[in-house]
Formats: C-alpha cells, sequence, structure tokens
C-alpha cells in the first residue's frame, strides 16, 4: 500500500502529462475512482501511437482501452487484475512500466548496479589517487630527451614542454 | 543551380579526404606544410557546404520542384519561414545541416585556434575531416538531397502541418550545433590520444568548445520540450520517448564533460576519465542520430525507415567509436594520474557529480535500448516508459542537487564540509520554510511538492550565497561589493547563473506537475466554469482561414473575480494540402502560471474543451535559458583565451638579452 | 631499490587496470549487436501474446443483410482456419483483399471480423470487392478485437484444428508471406 502511495506520488512530482486524450463522456462520476483511473492510464501504453500512455491520446483503440478501464474499475476489479487482463491480450508491452520479471531484473537493478559500480570506482581512484602522487614518472625517456634538446633548438612550435617533471 | 551544390558536396568530400589524411601524416613527421594543409581545408571545406546548403535553401524558397528534396517536403502554399526550416525539416535537408555545422565548428577550430600548436590543431582537423568523410559519403550515396525529378513536378507534397511552426524550425539547428558541436571535444580527445599526452592547457583549450555544444544542446532540448509543450496539445513537456532520451543523453554526458574538463585544468587530474567523456558524448549524439533515423526504436502500425541508412549510420557509428574507444583502452593506461586531492574538496564534490551524472546517462540509455537488447536475446516486447524513469532517473538525481550548493563553496585539495553547510545555514533555512509553507497551503498531500520546492530554493538561495560571500555582500559597503563583482573571473558569475537556472527549472518542474489544475469537460457557448479562480467562459466558434489552412476557432474569455484578465484562443485547423487535422491550444503566460486551453470535437451542441492551470511553468524553460546564458557568460571568460606564448615573444626577449 | 619497487607497482597497478579500460569498448560492442539485429526487424510489429492459447470466448452478431450466422468461437475448430479482421474504411484491407479471397479459394475458411464499421458500409465493400468469407462477425464496437490482442487493421490469425491461435499476421498480406509462412503452416496443420 506504502509502495502504491510512494509510486503515485513520485508520479506527482515528475509526471507532466495529464490525460489530453481524455473525453468528458468518460469521466466517471465517482472522483476517486476517476483519480485511479487516470494513475492507471498513465501506465498503459497506446498501442498504435509514438510513445503516448492512452490517457494522453486520442486515438480511438486508446478510447476503447479508456473504457475498458473504467468498466472493470467500476465493476470493482484492482489495479492488477486489469492490467493482467491487458496483458493476457497485449502482451507486456502495453505496460509502460515493465514489470519485475527475471527478464527485466537488468533493467530494474541496472541503474543501482551502475551507481554501484561507479561508487567503486570512484572510491578506489580516491584512495589510488592518495597514494598515486607520489609514484608519478618524474624521468624522460631517451626519446623525449633528444626531442627536448631538439626542441630547444627551434620555435617552440610543435610539441608542449612535459608538465609533469620539475622545470630545470 | 542544384546541380551546383551537389557539385561541391562531392569537392567537400575530396577536401575532407585531403583533410583527414595529409595533416595526420604531417603532424607525425612535424611537416609544416602538410600540417598547414589543415585549417585550409577546413575552411575550404565549410566554404564549399556554405555554398551547397545555400543552393538547396534557393531551391525551397524558390519553389523548384524540379529538385526531388522540395518535391517531398514542401508546397507553393507554405509560408516563406517554413519553406526556410522546411529543408532541414526532412531527412536529407537535415543531414546536409548537420555536416555543414560539423564544417563550422571545424573551421572555427581553424579560425580561433591560431594559438593552439600546430600538431594538435592538424590532429584535430583530420579527425573532424574524417567525420566529415563519412557524413559526406552517407549523403551522397543514399540520403542526396541534391537530386533531380524527372518530369519536375508541379507543386509538392507539402511539409507535416506538425513541423510549421517557429519553435520548431529553430529546433533542430539548435540541437545540431550541440550534437555536432561536441564533434570537436571528440577530436580533440582523439588528437590528446594520439599525441600520448594530456596537461592542464588541453583542458583550457576544450572548454569553449564544449562549453559552446553545450550552451546550443541545453537550448536546443528545451526548445524542443517548449514546443512540445505548446504545440502537441496536451500540456506536457518530457515523454522520456527515445527521441528525447536520444538528446538527453550528450546532454547529461556533456555537462559531465564540463564539469570534468574544470578539474582537469585546475588541478590537472581526472584525465583519462575526461578524455572518456569526450569521446563518449558524441558517441552519444551519434548515436541519438542513428536512433532516429535508423527505425530501430518504432511503435507506430506504420512503414519503417530505409534500413539501407540505418546499416551506414550503424557502420559511422562502429568505425568513430569503436575506433576510438579502442585507442583509448590503448593509450589511456600510459596517461599519468594526477595530484592528491582529499575526498571532501571540490574535487571530491565535482568526482560526485561526474558519478552521478554518468549513472543518470546510463540509466537513460538503458532504458532506452534495454527493450531493444532483451528482443535480441529472444525476449518478450516491452515497453520501458516514464513510470520507469520516474523511479529510476529522478532518486539518482536528487543527490547531485542536494550536492550543487556544496560542491560550489568547497575548497580545492581539501575542503571544510562542516564549515561549507554553516555557511550554508541560510539557504537551508529557505529551504525548511519552503517546505513548512508548501505544507501548510497544500496539506499533507503536498508533501512531495514541498521537496521539490526546498530543493529548488535550497539550490537558488544556496547558490545566490556563495555569490553573495564572493562580493562580500553587506559585510562590505555596496560599491565594494560591486567592485569586486565586477573583478570576478567571469566563470564564478556564470557558475552562479547556470546553478540558479537549474534551480529555477525544478522549480517549474515540481509547480507545474504538482499544483496542476484539469477542467475536462464539455461546453455550450456563453456557458462559464472556474478554474483555480478564474472563471472562463466560453464564447463560442468560429471559421477562419489561414494561409494554407481552414479552421474553427474557439474563444474563451477569462475574469478573475470578474475582472477582465485575457482572451483565448484555441483553434482546430484543417490543412488542405496534407489533409492533416492538428489542434492549435491557446495559452496565456505570464511569470507566474499558463492558462492552457485547448478546443475539442464537437459535442452535441457544444463542443468538448480542456481548460488547464499551469503555475510557473514557463520556469522549465526560462530555467533552462538562465541555464544557458551562464554557459554564455562563462564562454566570454578572457581567461580562456590565452593560448600557448608565440615566437615573437621569445625573439623580442633573446634580442633584449643582448 | 625503493624507486624501482614503486615503478612496479605502479606498473601492476596499470596492468590490473588495463581490463577496466577496455570495458566502454566492450560494452560498445554489445551495444553495436544488438543495433544491428534491431536494424533487421520491423519495430512496430508487436507479436501477439495469444500464440499457442486458445481463441478467446466470443459472439458476434452477423452483419445485417449478410447473413443470419454471425460469427463466435463454436465455429472455429475441426480444421485449420482463418480469421481476418477488416473494415471498409481501411485502405490496406482492401489492398489484400485477392489475397483474402485467394486462401479461401485454397480450401481453407476464411472468417471475417468486420471492425467498428457500419453494416451498409461493409456491404457495399464486399458487394464490390467479393466476399470470400465463410462466416463474419460484426464487431461495431471493437471490444471483441480487443480480446483478440487487435490494435489496427488488418490483421489475420491462422487458427488450428484444436481452436488454438498459431500464428498471427499484423497489418496487410503480401504474397509471400502467403507462399512462405500461411499456406505451409495451414496445409502442416492438415495433414495433423
Amino acid at each position: 500500500m506504502r509502495m502504491a502511495l510512494l509510486s503515485f506520488l513520485l508520479i506527482l512530482l515528475v509526471a507532466a502529462s495529464a490525460g489530453a486524450g481524455v473525453r468528458p463522456e468518460e469521466i466517471l462520476d465517482d472522483p476517486a475512482l476517476e483519480a485511479r483511473a487516470r494513475a492507471l492510464g498513465q501506465q498503459l501504453r497506446c498501442l498504435v501511437c509514438q510513445n503516448q500512455s492512452i490517457d494522453d491520446s486520442d486515438a480511438p483503440l486508446a478510447a476503447d482501452l479508456r473504457r475498458i478501464v473504467r468498466e472493470q474499475l467500476v465493476a470493482g476489479k484492482s489495479e492488477e487484475e486489469i492490467k493482467a487482463y491487458l496483458v493476457a491480450r497485449y502482451g507486456d508491452f502495453i505496460l509502460l512500466k515493465p514489470p519485475v520479471k527475471p527478464a527485466t531484473w537488468g533493467l530494474w537493478i541496472g541503474p543501482f548496479l551502475l551507481l554501484g559500480l561507479g561508487g567503486v570506482l570512484a572510491f578506489v581512484y580516491l584512495r589510488r589517487s592518495r597514494r598515486g602522487a607520489t609514484t608519478e614518472d618524474s624521468e624522460l625517456s631517451e626519446e623525449e630527451r633528444s626531442r627536448l634538446a631538439a626542441l630547444l633548438g627551434e620555435d617552440a612550435e610543435g610539441a608542449r614542454m612535459p608538465t609533469s617533471s620539475s622545470s630545470p | 543551380m542544384i546541380e551546383y551544390g551537389h557539385f561541391a558536396i562531392a569537392l567537400a568530400l575530396v577536401t575532407a579526404l585531403v583533410q583527414s589524411t595529409i595533416p595526420l601524416w604531417g603532424a607525425a613527421r612535424r611537416d609544416r606544410a602538410m600540417m598547414a594543409l589543415a585549417p585550409q581545408a577546413a575552411v575550404a571545406q565549410f566554404l564549399l557546404l556554405t555554398f551547397a546548403f545555400a543552393t538547396l535553401i534557393h531551391a525551397h524558397l524558390t519553389d523548384d520542384f524540379s529538385v526531388r528534396n522540395v518535391f517531398e517536403n514542401s508546397h507553393s502554399t507554405k509560408p516563406l519561414i517554413y519553406k526556410f526550416a522546411g529543408v532541414w525539416g526532412n531527412h536529407e535537408g537535415s543531414l546536409v545541416l548537420w555536416v555543414w555545422i560539423l564544417a563550422l565548428f571545424g573551421a572555427g577550430v581553424a579560425v580561433f585556434g591560431r594559438d593552439l600548436p600546430a600538431t594538435f590543431t592538424a590532429r584535430v582537423l583530420a579527425i573532424q575531416g574524417l567525420i566529415a568523410v563519412g557524413f559526406l559519403s552517407f549523403m551522397l550515396l543514399t540520403s542526396n538531397a541534391f537530386e533531380r525529378l524527372d518530369p519536375p513536378a508541379v507543386d509538392g507534397r507539402g511539409l507535416n502541418p506538425i513541423l510549421q511552426d517557429p519553435g520548431l524550425a529553430m529546433h533542430p539547428p539548435m540541437l545540431y550545433l550541440g550534437y555536432v558541436g561536441f564533434s570537436t571535444a571528440y577530436s580533440f580527445a582523439m588528437a590528446a590520444l594520439i599525441e600520448g599526452r594530456v596537461d592542464p592547457s588541453w583542458a583550457r583549450w576544450l572548454r569553449p568548445w564544449v562549453l559552446a555544444a553545450w550552451i546550443a544542446l541545453t537550448l536546443g532540448i528545451a526548445l524542443g520540450s517548449w514546443w512540445a509543450y505548446y504545440e502537441l496539445g496536451w500540456g506536457g513537456w518530457w515523454f522520456w520517448d527515445p527521441v528525447e532520451n536520444a538528446s538527453f543523453m550528450p546532454w547529461l554526458a556533456g555537462t559531465a564533460l564540463l564539469h570534468s574538463a574544470i578539474v582537469l585544468e585546475k588541478r590537472n587530474t581526472l584525465k583519462n576519465w575526461t578524455i572518456l567523456l569526450a569521446i563518449l558524448t558524441f558517441a552519444l549524439s551519434l548515436l541519438g542520430t542513428f536512433l532516429v533515423r535508423s527505425g530501430v526504436l518504432t511503435s507506430v502500425h506504420a512503414f519503417a525507415s530505409d534500413p539501407a541508412r540505418g546499416i551506414y549510420i550503424l557502420a559511422l557509428l562502429v568505425i568513430a567509436v569503436g575506433g576510438s574507444l579502442l585507442l583509448y583502452a590503448w593509450r589511456a593506461p600510459q596517461m599519468q594520474s594526477g595530484p592528491v586531492f582529499a575526498p571532501i574538496s571540490r574535487e571530491g564534490a565535482l568526482v560526485f557529480n561526474n558519478l552521478l551524472l554518468a549513472v543518470a546517462c546510463g540509466t537513460v540509455f538503458l532504458g532506452t535500448l534495454y527493450p531493444l537488447g532483451l528482443e535480441a536475446v529472444g525476449g518478450p516486447k516491452i515497453s520501458v516508459g516514464p513510470p520507469y524513469f520516474d523511479r529510476t532517473f529522478v532518486p539518482l538525481m536528487i543527490p547531485l542537487l542536494i550536492a550543487v550548493p556544496v560542491g560550489a563553496m568547497l575548497a580545492w585539495k581539501r575542503g571544510d564540509l562542516p564549515g561549507v553547510l554553516a555557511r550554508l545555514k541560510f539557504a537551508l533555512a529557505a529551504a525548511a520554510a519552503t517546505l513548512a509553507l508548501t505544507l501548510a497551503l497544500g496539506g499533507a498531500r503536498a508533501l512531495l511538492a514541498g521537496f521539490g520546492f526546498a530543493l529548488a530554493s535550497w539550490i537558488v538561495v544556496g547558490s545566490l550565497v556563495e555569490y553573495a560571500e564572493r562580493i562580500a555582500f553587506l559585510r562590505v559597503p555596496l560599491a565594494r561589493s560591486w567592485q569586486r563583482l565586477r573583478g570576478l573571473p567571469r566563470a564564478a558569475t556564470a557558475m552562479t547563473l547556470a546553478h540558479v537556472g537549474l534551480g529555477l527549472m525544478i522549480l517549474g518542474m515540481t509547480a507545474s506537475s504538482a499544483g496542476r489544475v484539469e477542467r475536462i469537460l464539455v461546453m455550450r457557448p456563453g456557458e462559464t466554469v472556474a478554474l483555480a479562480g478564474y472563471e472562463v467562459r466560453f464564447d463560442g466558434v468560429s471559421q477562419v482561414r489561414g494561409p494554407n489552412y481552414v479552421a474553427e476557432r474557439g474563444s474563451f474569455s477569462v475574469t478573475r473575480e470578474g475582472n477582465p484578465v485575457t482572451v483565448i484562443h484555441s483553434e482546430r485547423r484543417f490543412y488542405t494540402v496534407e489533409r492533416r487535422t492538428t489542434t492549435e491550444a491557446g495559452i496565456a503566460t505570464n511569470l507566474l502560471r499558463d492558462l492552457y486551453f485547448v478546443l475539442g470535437e464537437r459535442s452535441g451542441d457544444g463542443w468538448t474543451v480542456r481548460l488547464y492551470y499551469n503555475p510557473l511553468v514557463l520556469w522549465i524553460w526560462g530555467g533552462a535559458v538562465v541555464m544557458a546564458l551562464g554557459g554564455l557568460v562563462s564562454l566570454t571568460d578572457r581567461r580562456l583565451r590565452v593560448g600557448v606564448p608565440r615566437p615573437t615573444v621569445r625573439s623580442v626577449a633573446l634580442e633584449g638579452a643582448d | 631499490m625503493a624507486a624501482e619497487r614503486e615503478e612496479l607497482q605502479s606498473h601492476e597497478q596499470r596492468r590490473g587496470a588495463v581490463w577496466l579500460y577496455l570495458l566502454p569498448v566492450a560494452i560498445f560492442a554489445v551495444v553495436a549487436l544488438a543495433l544491428a539485429w534491431g536494424l533487421s526487424r520491423d519495430a512496430s510489429v508487436l507479436p501477439s501474446a495469444l500464440l499457442d492459447k486458445p481463441v478467446p470466448e466470443f459472439e458476434l452478431p452477423p452483419i445485417p443483410g449478410r447473413d443470419n450466422h454471425g460469427f463466435s468461437r463454436q465455429d472455429l475448430g475441426g480444421r485449420p482456419m482463418l480469421v481476418n479482421v477488416w473494415a471498409s474504411w481501411c485502405v490496406p484491407c482492401r489492398a489484400e483483399h485477392p489475397l483474402v479471397t485467394r486462401l479461401a479459394r485454397e480450401g481453407f475458411p476464411v472468417h471475417g471480423i468486420n471492425y467498428k464499421d457500419r453494416p451498409e458500409d461493409a456491404r457495399a465493400w464486399l458487394a464490390e470487392l467479393g466476399d470470400p468469407y465463410t462466416y463474419i462477425g460484426s464487431d461495431r464496437d471493437g471490444r471483441v478485437a480487443i480480446e483478440w490482442g487487435v490494435y489496427g487493421v488488418p490483421e489475420t490469425f491462422v487458427v488450428d484444428a484444436r481452436g488454438v491461435i498459431v500464428f498471427k499476421q499484423v497489418g496487410q498480406l503480401t504474397p509471400r508471406v502467403i507462399e512462405e509462412k500461411i499456406l505451409p503452416l495451414l496445409r502442416e496443420l492438415e495433414r495433423r
């Protein structure tokens, strides 16, 4: 229950669209049910549109699906049951929020794995950085030595002075 | 006329071939003449492509329907400005814009980079040339805008009415300036890898180019979002559509690059990471170009794009990105690590910034491409839409946003976190007050909105506090503060501006999402409805005629407590040539709110209308503009112009010594 | 001595880190493969969620004036059949009509679901182009089509003798699809 509430609030924070395809005659009389219908509608994909939810689309199929959602809500079905009904007919594709199942674990865990991996790398770097400062190369290689000599004899045009070494 | 343009493209390809080969060889052999060829070729390429572009524009503006591109995308009744914008409103034409901007940046490096070492310039321009070779050949072989139609057509097919709009006309050029502008950063990184060396001056040379591209991309994305808001008719401004994500990923990486380059310049560290970011930002631009043109990610019950084009761009992608990443894997390990800094420091904060931006970028990448990958391994076809990104991207951004004012105040090398937090207590108080105020006005339901507002005020006030400290505001006489302000390096003012802009964006996003009020109903002429303290009266519908459309125009009179506020019109347009209907929302904007009205279909003896009240929505794009302004101010910082000392200085010194 | 040990240490650190530097290009290789694969298929087609599942329960009235039977679940099964979703306002349906006729002529019953059509328009369309269908159900509000997971017209299903959906063609039928997929499948199913 709390997850649902949190999800709903999170949606409030970022969701930017608000049922632009919904028609007045579709709106349910019960505002609480209508709010649930909207929340669910935001999660269902309009299958014949370019990445819109059924709430935002004015395609006829979207209207049909919106009507189905509302009919089933009025009949007392839960959000999960309605989603299952639609998934049985259209597959997972109709869900804008991908279901959490083995096929999508990578998708849901991914960001946090990335964060963990990145965090570890950053941490290691920061610690190595502390130790690594003393192991800088301060010797010029043979090639660099001869190039330096050549450079000092003509215009400073191509290569720059290597900054890693301490100035002579 | 168009044949000259076609010929110019071919010449430009030859020039690019020269530009990409001889200077590279010359840089390896320190041959001055061969290296000097690079800037010459870059400027020549730019001039040739300007000419070619001009011939295409000319064909469009003069309704030359013997040119296939004009026939397919234009019509004689189209307004002039959209004939102009229609040049890049299609695949072939937009490619011409792409390569033209690529050449523009190449010429820019050639002209403004005169103080750069010649080997470096040669290598950078050679890489730019290579990219140009790839795209010019792509154009000539698969997507030629300069073809003729035989027999010539009498009139054109017209342009999609949705694209006939000022905002969208400017969106591709701005976006491409950003996308393609990052090619310079890529070339700089490649040149550094080839050279085998990265030093702080490299970061200093890099910064203006990254800034320029970043500013353009910020504005381009903001334009696109704003356009979607007012044009697509449902008041949304971001949909996590793959095409949007394709432009957002380079922006995230580019922002990380901007910050990482600062660390590299100041502290000579994070070298390999900055190079990798420069490569990745452009790689993401190329990926974006691929995604939107190849038809790999669509979902419409319609035809797919030409796969031949997709294959070509994929090949370009593999060569450019694969090649650079291989070079990176080979050369980067040999580059040195930098001096030490404590984890709690400005550098540490910027590492934190980069970490979160990179992970956020990776998340968007994952969400966009996961369905494709899953299908490729035989899994089910899934959708990844806004609900996914809301639950992953948003939580990732929050720590980053909290860190913004803190990081801006930390000292280099070793920072004093408790001290900084103490100095920010005013900002913390402002945030707490905002949260309290929101809860008081909105009740417990407004908790998340309260956090959003608190975050926005934390960032804005925190950034201003930092700036105030720098100019010793209110601690010394105002005149002194003003003096200090004038003496501040521009980059400092720029940082404050950019961060304040960010805070304003958060403000706009939170307010317009949480505080939006909507009324969807059927109204008959003369009826009135209440909306967020306003009274809206529907005044009926009239028929109007536009240059290439007929429309039903609905009028709404808005009053507040009886006092007239404004009159809003919304149209349903039918474009006669293209036979498409579009809806134009009527929007009354001011700094505090948008009134957004949409006329729908007739319903009985009334019309369906959708009325929205969007508080503070302007600040979403206003904040982006302020952010871009910050970038612009930073670009004008004189410190960015210092380059390699020129030989004349040395010879004078030697003479003096004699 | 100490300098040498430091040198070795940093060298090892760099050696250990080499795999890290290869990570970006490795990830890119995987991504490129996925993109290449993506080019080889049509992204707009949604595969049916009902494959290898029994036909949904449904009952549709007839098109008035055409027949009195209508079309329902009872009419499927016993032998392989085709179900074609069409409408008179749908342009590709008109284009594929000869192929639907051809399938019927091969001896396989082709049933129709008339999607969101007015009876007079449907009758006129059939009169003009020909009526290859065995039974047609009139789905005025499109609800039965939703039961079948239809999201556009035309769509064509192959149903086997047990009443299980074994194939779905999204969009217009083409001679190629008929030759290479549908007819062989139907003949295979007939044999069983």
